[in-house]
C-alpha cells in the first residue's frame, strides 16, 4: 500500500481498473449466455455487447475521476500549503513559485527517506527544523537541497506530504468504488431483454463527443489565454499606437513604439512574394503531374515533390541565409563587382530572399493540394469535353480548372495562412528591421520574428515590451482564421453554384 | 408509317459511313471486343443491343477514338469513316471528335451555365461569328433536344442544377450544337421519362435526315422504334447485324433470339 501511494500509484490504479473491466466483460458475457441456456438468439443483442456495456461502466467513470483528480489535487494542495508560509520567507526566497518548488523537493526527500527506511513515517512527520539539520539528513540519502530548510518550509512540506497522501488514498477509494459500483450495476442489469447494443452505441457516441469537445476546448483555452495576456498588454499600452502607429521600436527601459503596422507590412509583402512564386509553379506542376505525366514520371516526381514538403523550415532558413541571400546580393548588389553592376542590395537578408525561399517551401504544399483537387474532377467531364472535339489544354482551361477552382482557391488561401504564420525562414532570411517600404531588396521584419525576439532573452511578463508578443500572436491568429474562413466561404459558394 | 420508311430505305441503298473490320479492344489483359466487323450506313439510325458488359460502349468509343483517353485500352483493326482510316497516324483525334459527336451513358454537364454548356463546342470550333449567331445555335440545339421550353428563362443557371433527365437532354443539345456528321449516343434515354424519351426519339429520327446516328439501348422497343439497322453484341462478339425488322422478327442466331424474347417477354 505504501508503494502504491507513490508516484506510480495512478498507473497501477488504472491498470487495476482495466483489469476489473476485462473481468467484468468476461463475467457479464458469461452470465448473459448462461441466462438463456446458451441459446443466444433469445438475447436482444450479441453477447459481447453485454460485456462491452459492463466494461464501459466499470472503466470510463472511474478513469475519468482519476484524470480529473490528478489535475485538480495539486492545485488544491498547493493553495492549502501556501498559507503556512509567512510572507518574509517568500520575500527572501524571491517568489512564491520558488518557495513552493522548495516545499515539493523537501516533501519528495522525506518520501524517499521513508521509502529507503532512513526514517520512519512518524519521524518524517514530526521532524523539527530547529532541532535537526534536515538538509544534511536528506543529503545522506541522496536528495540535495539548495539551501538550509527553514521551519515554515519544512512544516509546509510535511503538510504537503500528508495532504497528498490523503488525497491519493481518497482518489483510489473513490475510483475503485465507482468501478465496483459500475460492475455491480452492469452485472445486475444484464438479462436477455436488456438492450445492450443500444446502450453501447450511446456510450460510444458519448466518448466521441468527449474527444471532440476536448479538442475544441483546447482551442478555446489557447485563444482565451492569448486574449487575457493581450488585454493586459492593452492596459499598459495605447491600442491606437499598436494598431495605427507607424513605427516599431521596442525599448526595454520602457516607453517603446509598439506598432503592428510595419510588421504586418513585412509579413504581407513577404507572403505575397512567396505566393507569387508558389502558386503558378505549384499549380502548373500539379496540372502536369495529374493531366499529362505518364504514370512512370508521376511515380517518381510526386514523391520527390513531397520530400520538398518534408524539409524542416529551419533548413529552408539556412538556405535563404547562406545561398539565396548571397546569390541575390551578387545580382543586385556589390556595385561594379555585381552581375548587374548596381548597388541596390547590401545584406543577404531581404524581403525578396525570404519571399523566394518561402515560395519554394510552399510549392509542394500548393501542388499536392491542387493535384488532389484536379484528380477529384470526374473523368466524365474530361470525356465530355474531348467528345466535343476539344484539345487537352482547352479541356483543362475550360472544364477542369473551373471545376477545380474552388478547391484551388482554398489551397491558395491555406498556403497564404502558412506563409503568414511561417517563422524560421523569416527569422533567418528577412532581417530584423521594421519598416514600411516598397523595395523588396531591403531587409524587413515580420510579426512572427518579432514575437520570437520579444520572448527570447530576459523577459518580464509585466512589461508591455513582452506582453506585446501576445497581442501580435492574437492578431496573427485572427488574420489566419479570417483567411481560412474566407477559403471555406469561397469553396462553399462555388459548391452551391455547381452541385 | 414506319413500314413506309423501311421500304423506302430498302429500295434506295445508302452509302457506307463507317466501315469497321476485325476490331479488337483490350483493356490490359481483358479482351473486351473480339473481331467486330460492321458497315454503318449514312443517314441511318443503327441500334446496338446486347446484355450489360458485352462491349457496346467500348465499340462506340472506338468510333470517335475516345478509347485513346484510357491508358490501358488498346485497339487494333481498321475503322474507316468516309473511307478514311481514323486510326491512321495523320488523323487528329481532336478533329475526328468534332465530326463524330458523342452523348455519354451518364449525363456529364460541365460546371457552367446551361448556355455555356451548349455553346462550348461551337465556341471551340469557331462556328459563330458573333453573339447573335451563337445565341441562334444554342437555341436551335436546345430546341432539337426538347429542352428549350424548360430552360429558356434560365440559360445562365448552372447546367448541373438540372434534373437527371434534363441534364441528359442538355448533353444531347451540347453534342448536336457542333453539327457532327455522326452522332454516337450511349443509352441517351436511360434517365428520361416517357415524354422526354419520345421527344429524343423524334430528335433522332430528325437527325437521320442529315447524320448517321448510332444508339446504344437496353430497350428493345426503343431499338425497334427508332432504328433501321440493329447490331446484337454478346460477350465481345458482334453476333448478328441486319435490318431491325428482320432482327426482331426472324433472327438467325439462337443467342439473338433468346436475348430478344427474354427481354420482350
Ligand atoms: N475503362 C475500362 N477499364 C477496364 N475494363 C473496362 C473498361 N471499360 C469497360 N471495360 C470492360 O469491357 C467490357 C465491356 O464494357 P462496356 O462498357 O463496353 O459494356 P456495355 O456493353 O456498354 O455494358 P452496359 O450495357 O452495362 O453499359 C466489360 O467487361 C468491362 O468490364
Ligand atoms: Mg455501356
Amino acid at each position: 500500500m505504501g508503494d502504491l501511494l507513490n508516484s506510480g500509484s495512478a498507473t497501477v490504479l488504472a491498470l487495476i481498473i482495466l483489469g476489473l473491466a476485462a473481468l467484468g466483460f468476461a463475467l457479464t458475457r458469461r452470465r448473459t449466455v448462461v441466462s438463456v441456456q446458451g441459446d443466444t438468439r433469445r438475447l436482444h443483442s450479441l453477447p459481447a455487447y453485454y460485456g462491452y456495456n459492463a466494461a464501459m461502466l466499470i472503466a470510463v467513470p472511474s478513469l475519468m475521476v482519476i484524470a480529473v483528480w490528478l489535475l485538480v489535487q495539486p492545485v488544491l494542495v498547493q493553495n492549502a500549503v501556501i498559507e503556512l508560509i509567512p510572507e518574509e520567507v517568500v520575500a527572501e526566497g524571491s517568489s512564491v513559485g520558488l518557495v513552493m518548488s522548495d516545499v515539493r523537493r523537501v516533501a519528495e526527500g522525506l518520501d524517499s527517506a521513508v521509502a529507503q527506511g532512513a526514517m520512519t513515517v512518524q519521524e518524517a512527520a514530526s521532524l523539527d527544523a530547529g532541532a535537526t539539520d534536515v538538509r544534511a539528513q536528506l543529503a545522506e540519502i541522496g536528495v540535495a537541497l539548495g539551501a538550509d530548510v527553514q521551519g515554515p518550509v519544512l512544516a509546509a512540506a510535511q503538510r504537503y506530504r500528508t495532504m497528498t497522501a490523503t488525497g491519493r488514498l481518497a482518489m483510489m477509494v473513490t475510483a475503485l468504488a465507482l468501478a465496483l459500483a459500475g460492475f455491480a450495476y452492469a452485472f445486475s442489469r444484464t438479462n436477455a431483454d436488456f438492450r445492450a447494443r443500444n446502450t453501447v452505441e450511446a456510450g460510444i457516441k458519448a466518448l466521441l463527443i468527449l474527444a471532440a469537445s476536448l479538442a475544441v476546448l483546447t482551442t478555446v483555452g489557447i485563444v482565451l489565454s492569448m486574449l487575457f495576456e493581450s488585454i493586459n498588454f492593452f492596459r499598459l499600452h495605447d491600442w491606437k499606437d499598436f494598431f495605427l502607429g507607424r513605427s516599431w521600436a521596442p525599448n526595454f527601459r520602457g516607453d517603446s513604439d509598439l506598432s503592428i503596422l510595419p510588421l504586418l507590412w513585412g509579413t504581407l509583402y513577404i507572403s505575397i512574394i512567396a505566393l507569387a512564386v508558389a502558386v503558378p509553379i505549384g499549380l502548373f506542376a500539379a496540372i502536369y503531374l495529374s493531366e499529362y505525366a505518364s504514370s512512370t514520371v508521376r511515380s517518381f516526381a510526386k514523391p520527390l515533390l513531397e520530400i520538398l514538403a518534408g524539409i524542416p523550415t529551419i533548413v529552408y532558413g539556412l538556405f535563404a541565409l547562406l545561398t539565396v541571400g548571397p546569390f541575390l546580393v551578387k545580382i543586385f548588389g556589390r556595385g561594379e563587382d555585381g552581375l548587374l553592376g548596381v548597388d541596390w542590395m547590401s545584406g543577404a537578408t531581404s524581403v525578396l530572399t525570404a519571399g523566394l525561399v518561402m515560395g519554394i517551401m510552399l510549392i509542394p504544399f500548393v501542388s499536392s493540394l491542387s493535384d488532389d483537387i484536379i484528380n477529384a474532377v470526374p473523368q466524365s467531364l474530361r470525356d465530355g469535353s474531348f467528345g466535343l472535339g476539344a484539345t487537352h489544354s482547352e479541356t483543362i482551361r475550360q472544364v477542369v480548372l473551373p471545376a477545380a477552382l474552388p478547391g484551388i482557391v482554398g489551397a491558395v488561401l491555406l498556403a497564404a495562412s502558412r506563409a503568414i504564420g511561417e517563422t524560421m525562414i523569416v527569422v533567418l532570411g528577412a532581417g530584423a528591421i521594421a519598416r514600411i517600404s516598397g523595395n523588396p531588396l531591403e531587409a524587413m521584419t515580420t510579426i512572427t520574428t518579432r514575437i520570437v525576439s520579444q520572448l527570447t532573452g530576459d523577459t518580464d511578463f509585466a512589461s508591455p515590451e513582452t506582453l506585446v508578443a501576445f497581442a501580435l500572436g492574437l492578431t496573427l491568429f485572427v488574420l489566419t482564421l479570417g483567411l481560412n474562413v474566407l477559403a471555406l466561404y469561397i469553396v462553399r459558394k462555388y459548391r452551391e453554384q455547381y452541385e | 408509317m414506319k413500314d413506309n420508311v423501311i421500304s423506302e430505305y430498302d429500295v434506295t441503298p445508302l452509302p457506307i459511313k463507317i466501315a469497321a473490320r476485325d476490331v479488337q479492344v483490350y483493356y490490359g489483359d481483358t479482351h473486351a471486343l473480339k473481331d467486330v466487323s460492321v458497315d454503318i450506313e449514312d443517314k441511318t439510325v443503327t441500334a446496338f443491343i446486347g446484355p450489360s458488359g458485352c462491349g457496346k460502349s467500348t465499340f462506340l468509343r472506338c468510333i470517335n477514338r475516345m478509347n485513346d483517353t484510357i491508358d490501358i485500352a488498346r485497339v487494333t483493326g481498321d475503322i474507316r469513316i468516309d473511307g478514311e482510316d481514323i486510326y491512321d497516324k495523320r488523323v487528329d483525334p481532336v478533329q475526328l471528335r468534332a465530326k463524330v459527336g458523342m452523348v455519354f451513358q451518364k449525363p456529364n454537364p460541365f460546371p457552367k451555365s446551361i448556355y455555356d454548356n451548349v455553346a462550348y463546342g461551337p465556341r471551340i470550333h469557331g462556328m459563330a461569328r458573333n453573339k447573335a449567331e451563337l445565341d441562334d445555335i444554342v437555341e436551335r440545339a436546345l430546341k432539337r433536344a426538347a429542352l428549350w421550353n424548360e430552360v429558356k428563362d434560365r440559360l445562365q443557371a448552372p447546367g448541373t442544377g438540372l434534373s437527371g433527365g434534363q441534364q441528359q437532354r442538355l448533353c444531347i443539345a451540347r453534342a448536336v450544337a457542333t453539327e457532327p456528321e455522326v452522332l454516337l449516343m450511349d443509352e441517351p434515354c436511360s434517365a428520361l421519362d416517357p415524354i422526354a424519351t419520345a421527344q429524343v426519339e423524334e430528335l433522332i429520327d430528325e437527325l437521320r435526315e442529315n447524320f448517321s446516328v448510332v444508339i446504344v439501348t437496353h430497350s428493345m422497343q426503343q431499338a425497334a422504334r427508332v432504328s433501321q439497322k440493329t447490331a446484337f453484341f454478346h460477350l465481345g462478339h458482334l453476333v448478328e447485324f441486319g435490318d431491325t425488322d428482320k432482327i426482331f422478327t426472324t433472327p438467325e442466331d439462337p443467342r439473338t433470339e433468346s436475348y430478344i424474347t427474354g427481354r420482350i417477354g
